[in-house]
């Protein structure tokens, strides 16, 4: 057993494989960064500031790595102190952007918006919020418990309860359906 | 035995580490109530379903409470990295946790050095995180659906947020985008992709497909894919080979979905009552 342990091989990762969770944060100015470092530190996330990466035009000439799936939560604290970022990217592929794309399908009484793995589905004449499926982070079933059985009205924004990309995607489609089911 | 790693909606739950209990159709793990109405406890509820008829030992459950903010999901990663090396489990699944490439890496280290090493199934955020981490082959069977296809296609992507619009999921294109994810090393053995047509695929291709009986609304409904997994982590630990477990997991869910009746405003409690004679029903055709 020792032995074993001390031969295990980690697994072998991908290019970037340590930082492919990881996210950059882009902001204007070298003083924003400072004041978004000092924040995020303080509330125990676990961030570096570098360099941003050739990719990235837009901004000052440092930005924040930082935990990627928790992008809603960091949005979120960012936007209420004053300091939202210019721009979010993932390290994997600092080029990539947020699905826009989104799947409407009308089953009659119900409508279901998709956008990336997350569903919601809507009652049309009450617009009461009747399931949400898809995605894999934990706050998708945290949300879907506070939001189904309300309408689209009195229910929470999954942008204001959820944590992860996975709430993010969410929230894209709660706005979708709003629009869909506008009188 | 059969073991499953996940999370619960609820941030005050505490980690559980204990065997399943189906009381009356009650599902318990050390004392705590499960709901089956979605996540990780709609997995559970059909697995111990699913191996109660099998008349094999309930699932013993690995959970924690997590509403997304990842702590949960953490504590839970320490505890499994400790204690998995001692533990004689022959199939374990993980589901609802928050991917993280560093800790999958090290419950992953811990899961290679058991004797014998289980069969790895992934589904949800575990799976994100195994394909993040490279490491997709470690494991036998991934059950994503079309959405969660087209990120483990997408070689750039970190999340299924941010899959590239031309890959995005059609289900005219599943077959190019399993062949895709094999191509870059981010599938499991086995891929079980769940859709309006099910798919049971291997690097070889596309091996079975199941199409009927249709209810449109089960797309619609939470859950209904965490009842495919969890049958096919049943299964798969009664001895089927994986990809046959895949392909009756998807019958018996769409032979269940038949018999509930369901609406888009269903709920996956309205389904699990009808999973021991829809799992009978394919394991019958199966054979």
């Amino acid at each position: 057993m020792v032995f074993g342990k001390l031969f295990k091989k980690r697994p072998a990762k991908r290019p970037g494989g340590d930082k492919a969770d990881r996210g950059l944060l882009v902001f204007e100015n070298t003083s924003e960064v400072i004041r978004a470092e000092k924040m995020l530190t303080a509330e125990g996330w676990h961030i570096k500031v570098m360099g941003p990466p050739p990719e990235i035009q837009r901004g000052c000439d440092l930005v924040l790595e930082f935990p990627l799936i928790e992008e809603l939560n960091i949005r979120r604290s960012l936007e209420d102190a004053g300091t939202a970022p210019l721009e979010v990217v993932p390290v994997t592929g600092p080029l990539l952007s947020p699905v826009d794309l989104f799947q409407v399908k009308d089953f009659g009484e119900h409508l279901m918006v998709r956008a990336a793995n997350m569903k919601i589905t809507v009652e049309k004449s009450t617009r009461t919020i009747v399931n949400i499926s898809g995605g894999g982070c934990p706050d998708v079933p945290y949300i879907a418990a506070r939001l189904i059985g309300h309408t689209l009205d009195d229910a929470p924004r999954p942008r204001d309860i959820g944590h992860t990309l996975c709430g993010y995607a969410l929230n894209l489609a709660f706005d979708k359906a709003v629009e869909q089911c506008s009188p | 035995m059969l073991a499953v790693v996940g999370t619960i909606p609820d941030p005050d739950a505490p980690l559980v580490d204990a065997p399943l209990a189906l009381e009356n159709g009650i599902l318990t793990a050390n004392g705590m109530p499960l709901p089956p109405d979605r996540g990780t406890p709609a997995l559970l509820g059909a697995a111990a379903v699913a191996c109660a008829h099998l008349g094999i030992d309930l699932p013993h459950a690995l959970l924690v409470g997590d509403e997304g903010l990842g702590k949960g999901s953490r504590a839970l990663y320490a505890h499994l990295e400790r204690i998995l090396p001692d533990r004689g489990y022959s199939t374990l699944a993980f589901h609802y946790l928050q991917p993280d490439v560093d800790w999958h890496n090290r419950v992953l280290l811990a899961v290679q050095t058991m004797k014998p090493c289980p069969r790895l199934v992934a589904d949800a955020g575990f799976m994100y995180a195994a394909k993040m981490s490279g490491e997709a082959l470690a494991y036998d069977l991934f059950t994503p659906d079309a959405g969660e296809l087209a990120f483990l296609a997408d070689e750039t992507a970190p999340h299924p947020f941010y899959t590239r619009g031309f890959i995005l999921q059609d289900d005219s294109r599943v077959e190019d985008l399993v062949g895709r994810a094999y191509e870059h090393g981010n599938a499991a053995a086995c891929l079980l992709v769940k859709g309006s047509v099910d798919r049971v695929a291997d690097k070889t291709g596309v091996l079975s497909t199941v199409s009927a009986p249709s209810e449109e609304a089960m797309e619609a409904m939470g859950g209904t894919g965490d009842t495919i997994t969890g049958m096919a982590c049943a299964l798969v630990e009664y001895g089927l080979p994986v990809a046959k477990a895949g392909h009756v997991a998807a019958q018996a869910n769409r032979y269940a979905g038949e018999l509930a009746r369901p609406n888009p405003g269903s709920q996956i409690g309205d389904l699990l009552p009808h999973l021991p004679a829809a799992l009978a029903r394919a394991m019958k055709e199966a054979r």
